[in-house]
């Protein structure tokens, strides 16, 4: 389904800032898989995700999608294809458009824009449905600018979104990061839960190692710009939060941050 | 008073255009000065030389929209920043402009245009105000629609979170140029009527535009609100009345025409500090309360959300 061959990113080449992102990664998502991508700061695992969805361009490798080079397309023109849901709640959603607004905008991803109304009674009463999947009463506030919600609707409403037009593959940048526990409690159970009915091919980083563990089918650790562990299905399952710390620690000089070690 | 208010419609269409890029794609375009004159140019030239004046108002805006493609295209396929893009097309089309024309100036006197026409049809009492109202309302009904469409929507957040609609597969860059072509069309069109109106194109026509439109749309959405789109662009057709009527007291109580461009100047910087004024501020949030009071009141029966704390647009 997604296929990142031989994938090399360096920022600020040639500079004393210079910092090699992504060194040969290769990387191989079957239709279904669900990864959850862990590592320390700086180790790439943003870059990854960036350089699938085509907001940095990689200057060596081919990203694939279903078989096809989108190495060349830019972000707007994979996005046809690719859902995201960013770290900052505030990213998703366009606040001064009301819920079923943001709806309709997302329901017609990879489809022409013409001069249809956005939203109809039909429409309208199809996003009310999909939006008590996230139990949070919002199928009743369809008329409410997003700008009103808290952080956590409005990240739940960003997973929604990202998922409404049944894309290829999901992209999770750290999606409850921002929340509070509660909150990103329920946007990790929502995630499961609709990455599951929907079969979505997912590709998950979280600084979160429970998290990581406790979600999908496969788990991969970054350093340095390098995939270091790729484990999956029961070996995955065997996995504790401690023998992550260990293999952390394998890595000399490595330095885990805080947030990891606070798991 | 009548003259005030007809002028005022007229510029209505100016100020709807403005209000597309500057508070819906967020994109202070200063293309209109240069592109006003260009509508109102083209209106003329064409208008001398016999054509129907609908067809010449309707290649007004065409020419508009040409100019809002070009800056369209420097600011995104450029990458040259949104402020100068808008000044360069602006000095560009001064010389285009003069081109067009031939001369600074064209008259339209004794020729057949909308003007004319709609003196012919309705005199000039209130019973072309009334025309001129419906002409202003038709288009701001039309804005109304095109941002309700996915096309609209689209826009809409193109101004508002460029990151989430680029994430939604549509293509910024595209979205900018659409809008602004469109407003600069608008822009265009209000050019070629107000020189029907006054009876001639000039090449200075345009200097200062930018300030009209502003003026209007910031005067009118601090004075009549901006809750939903539908709201804030009568609240900018307003703008551009309330607007021509503060020039005509300026004008009774003394003030020469050549002062005009100070009092447009003066005040967008009224409208753009008062707010930020104490007591404006008590004034505000009690007028808030008392809506959201109101609004608390509906609350069972529509759970529309309250006004508080969105953001002004």
């Amino acid at each position: 389904m997604l296929n990142v061959s031989e994938v090399s990113k360096t920022f600020f080449p040639g500079t004393v800032n210079e910092r090699r992102a992504l060194d040969d990664v290769n990387l191989q998502l079957a239709a279904g898989d669900f990864v959850t991508v862990i590592g320390s700061n700086g180790a790439g695992k943003s870059t990854v995700l960036n350089t699938v969805a085509g907001r940095i361009t990689q200057e060596k490798g081919v990203v694939e999608l279903e078989n096809r080079d989108v190495s060349k397309l830019k972000e707007h023109q994979r996005a046809a294809q690719i859902g995201r849901v960013f770290q900052d709640p505030m990213a998703g959603t366009s606040p001064n458009l009301t819920i079923e607004q943001n709806l309709s905008l997302a329901d017609r991803r990879g489809y022409s824009r013409g001069l249809r109304l956005g939203v109809t009674a039909s429409k309208r009463e199809r996003f009310a449905e999909a939006l008590k999947v996230l139990e949070l009463g919002l199928e009743d506030r369809l008329r409410a600018k997003v700008g009103l919600l808290s952080g956590g609707q409005r990240q739940a409403l960003s997973l929604l979104m990202a998922t409404l037009s049944q894309p290829k593959v999901l992209l999770l940048d750290e999606h409850t990061a921002a929340l509070d526990p509660q909150r990103a409690e329920l946007v990790t159970r929502l995630t499961t839960k609709i990455v599951k009915e929907q079969k979505l091919t997912t590709l998950m980083v979280t600084h979160n190692m429970a998290q990581a563990l406790e979600v999908g089918n496969r788990l991969i650790m970054m350093h340095e710009g390098r995939i270091i562990l790729d484990v999956s299905d029961e070996e995955k399952e065997k996995l504790a939060p401690g023998d992550l710390l260990a293999e952390f620690s394998k890595i000399k000089g490595a330095v885990v941050d805080d947030k990891t070690m606070l798991q | 008073m009548i003259t005030a208010l007809e002028l005022g419609l007229i510029y209505a269409l100016v100020a709807l255009g403005v209000y597309l890029t500057f508070r819906i794609l967020n994109f202070p375009d200063l293309t209109v000065d240069g592109s006003f004159t260009s509508g109102a140019a083209t209106a003329a030239v064409l208008i001398v030389n016999g054509t129907d004046p609908f067809l010449a108002s309707a290649a007004a805006f065409v020419v508009g929209a040409l100019a809002g493609l070009i800056t369209g295209l420097l600011h995104t396929k450029g990458n040259i920043n949104g402020l100068l893009a808008g000044i360069l097309t602006m000095i560009g089309l001064y010389s285009i402009n003069l081109r067009i024309m031939g001369g600074a100036n064209i008259p339209l006197l004794g020729e057949d245009t909308l003007i004319s026409g709609l003196r012919d049809v309705a005199g000039s009492g209130w019973t072309s105000v009334l025309v001129l109202v419906a002409m202003a309302l038709v288009f701001k009904l039309i804005i109304d629609w095109f941002l309700h469409t996915d096309s609209g929507l689209a826009l809409q957040a193109t101004g508002d979170n460029e990151q989430m609609i680029t994430s939604f597969a549509v293509s910024t860059d595209r979205m900018k140029i659409i809008g602004l072509m469109i407003s600069n069309g608008l822009v265009g069109l209000g050019g070629a009527i107000v020189a029907q109106f006054q009876g001639f194109a000039d090449i200075g026509m345009g200097i200062g535009l930018i300030l009209v439109g502003l003026a209007s749309v910031i005067v009118g959405q601090a004075i009549f609100g901006t809750r939903v789109v539908m709201q804030a662009t009568l609240a900018v057709v307003l703008g551009a009345v309330v607007y021509r009527l503060a020039i005509q007291f300026a004008l009774n109580v003394g003030l020469n025409p050549n002062d005009m461009k100070l009092m447009s100047a003066v005040l967008v910087v009224a409208a753009l500090l008062l707010p930020q004024w104490k007591g404006f501020q008590r004034i505000a949030q009690w007028r808030k309360n008392r809506t959201a009071l109101d609004a608390a009141g509906d609350a069972t029966l529509t759970s529309e959300a309250k006004t508080h704390g969105e953001k002004v647009r």
